[in-house]
């Protein structure tokens, strides 16, 4: 550091950049009190102090970060209007292509792969001049719930190393919840945004299916996919929505209608006279006692902020998970049949005499993993001929009921709450070769996903069995992205007054 | 619905062009079994008349104005290819094969 902070927005800043949230850093920025550089170095010794044992990150974009940082501070030197997150970093998942920089969605068979083009999300971050620290690791093609179906080794929770973040996104949840970056942006197909965000005490949100555009993000699941914000506050998480947020030419399912304004909802935070559903298909039997205790007692705060809390039947949830699993892998296996060998990424047997079906089996052999294989022969099986009515076409029909027992849910209640997860983070290595119970992960995510609606969550306590961060998980209507911020500063807002601190100042020193 | 055959599979791992090794064939049958028996439960349930959902997005013959736009230029298109020649993607052998 090389300035002495001056302004009031908070006196520890120089000491501690890398724990303040991205709205503090922006404003400290704005006011000069803070260079852009100096919070993105600080950053990025933060990485290359702890990220060894955290590996949040698989690529580090160390002299583009700075760069970028120079010019916000040229920008600010010349006088220019800022943008209200101008300056503050941001950690990427690596399922979203970025020109020149390796992205390999932690499969080997993009290793090396350089995109020549910018997803649309990162047009927009740097539009923002949001500085992207690097790429951070998932499982493979974002296919799992713990990160250790990366080909590129396991992302470790920064609560307890020896557990995992969740998955897919556990490496931009992990890098948040590190420290190592404000902010980061993961993406959701069965809840590899929100699970990861319960399990590491940050927040995570997957925004209604069609408001982000998918235009640049490797697909797994096209009519499930969709990018969104991580931080560690609700209000950081909604600058991030809205900057990410809106409609896109370039995606033929982009939502071409006004955002709603998520930044507002978050500093209203009031759920006074709000109706809150609380799902019952969603808590008991699979639940940990402590994650349904923390719950319970979330819920009783919301009541006691002036929520009327009201149980809603969602009978079809139950056949959710089975229905995302034929869906999914049925999709899977249509979008990953590009990785072929011809045209990008990896090859192998080339040059000999091999003729082209046997170099694509024996490239996508050597270059995909175990989950990957799995889900792709699970799609295969599931389109085809004899097969497709009694598994995909009955699971479209499932997707259908799910969507209705939503209507009905929020033709009685505003929002919608659940546990996000079933349980806390586990040890690195207890499900990996156990696809169901990995897949278990997901159960109470999953339902937003086939329905196309919209759902966060944040941190709500410490398990008292474990002593490891549980998330709540509120889920709101299609386009009505704004009641999940409403809910989830509330929320946060009175969990903050009872603790004197965020959830995460409580993880352990690194 | 039966169990799934390791010939079931073998004959999966060909239409999705992954060349299995014959333990993964057996550890695959065995995993693929045990999620397909778990899922099974879907051709149970909705088998009134309900119209399937592909898509949560009612959205269709989504256009843009027919105007050119900048896109890849020949040379960053190749750029990442395995392999190149006469300024075209190279690819192995595609006939007489099988």
């Amino acid at each position: 550091m090389n300035s002495t902070p001056k302004g009031p927005v908070n006196p520890d800043m120089a000491a501690d950049l890398i724990r303040q949230s991205a709205r503090v850093l922006a404003e400290a920025i704005k006011s000069g009190e803070v260079s852009a550089r100096e919070v993105t170095q600080a950053h990025l010794d933060r990485i290359g102090a702890v990220d060894e044992r955290v590996h949040a990150f698989l690529h580090v974009d160390t002299d583009a970060a700075l760069a970028h940082a120079d010019r916000v501070d040229v920008k600010r030197a010349a006088g220019e209007q800022l943008g209200d997150l101008a300056g503050v970093p941001l950690a990427l998942k690596d399922i979203l292509a970025m020109k020149g920089v390796p992205t390999t969605c932690g499969s080997k068979i993009l290793q090396g792969w350089l995109p020549p083009y910018d997803s649309t999300i990162v047009e927009r971050l740097r539009a923002a001049d949001i500085i992207i620290l690097g790429k951070t690791n998932m499982d493979e093609f974002a296919m799992g719930s713990s990160t250790e179906y990366s080909a590129y080794g396991p992302s470790h929770n920064p609560w307890d190393l020896n557990r995992i973040p969740g998955g897919s996104g556990g490496g931009s949840a992990a890098a948040v919840a590190a420290f190592e970056a404000p902010l980061a942006i993961g993406t959701d197909t069965g809840g590899s945004i929100r699970q990861p965000a319960a399990l590491t005490g940050t927040v995570g949100v997957k925004p209604t299916y069609g408001s982000v555009s998918r235009y640049g993000l490797v697909a797994l699941a096209s009519s499930l996919d969709q990018a969104g914000p991580c931080a560690r506050t609700v209000l950081d998480a909604a600058y991030l929505h809205s900057v990410i947020a809106g409609h896109d030419p370039h995606d033929s399912t982009s939502i071409n209608a006004a955002v709603p304004d998520v930044v507002a909802a978050a500093m209203k935070a009031d759920v006074r006279g709000l109706r809150i559903g609380l799902v019952k298909q969603l808590s008991g039997a699979g639940y940990q006692p402590g994650v349904l205790q923390r719950f319970n007692e979330a819920v009783d705060v919301l009541a006691q902020l002036g929520a009327e809390i009201v149980e809603v039947d969602c009978p079809h949830f139950d056949e959710a998970m089975s229905a995302y699993y034929l869906i999914l892998p049925s999709e899977c296996s249509s979008n990953l049949a590009r990785f072929d060998g011809m045209r990008y990424g990896l090859r192998v047997q080339d040059g000999g005499d091999a003729g082209v079906e046997t170099v694509m089996a024996d490239t996508r052999e050597m270059g995909f993993g175990p989950e990957v294989k799995r889900r792709i022969m699970l799609g295969t099986y599931a389109l085809s001929s004899g097969y497709y009515d009694a598994y995909y076409g009955q699971a479209q029909k499932i997707r259908t009921l799910i969507i209705e027992d939503f209507t009905r849910a929020f033709g009685q209640v505003d929002v919608l709450v659940s546990p996000t997860t079933p349980t806390t983070a586990f040890p690195l290595g207890e499900k990996v070769d156990d696809p169901l119970a990995m897949y278990l992960n997901d159960i109470a995510t999953i339902p937003v996903n086939l329905a196309g609606n919209c759902a966060l969550s944040l941190p709500i306590g410490l398990s008292p069995a474990d002593g490891l961060p549980v998330g709540l998980q509120v889920m709101a209507p299609t386009m009505a992205d704004d009641r999940l911020y409403l809910v989830g500063a509330a929320l946060e807002s009175a969990l903050f007054d009872r603790w004197g601190h965020l959830l995460i100042e409580e993880a352990p020193a690194l | 619905m039966s169990g799934i055959t390791r010939a079931e599979v073998a004959h999966l791992a060909h239409l999705a062009r992954l060349r299995l090794a014959e333990e993964e064939i057996d550890h695959f049958a065995g995993q693929l079994d045990v999620i397909l028996q778990s899922v099974a439960s879907v051709s149970q349930i909705a088998t009134q008349d309900i119209t399937p959902t592909s898509h949560p997005l009612p959205l269709v013959n989504v256009t843009r104005a027919d105007v050119v736009v900048p896109g890849l230029s020949h040379a960053e298109a190749l750029a990442a290819a395995p392999a190149v020649e006469d300024g075209r993607f190279r690819v192995p052998r595609i006939l007489d094969e099988e």
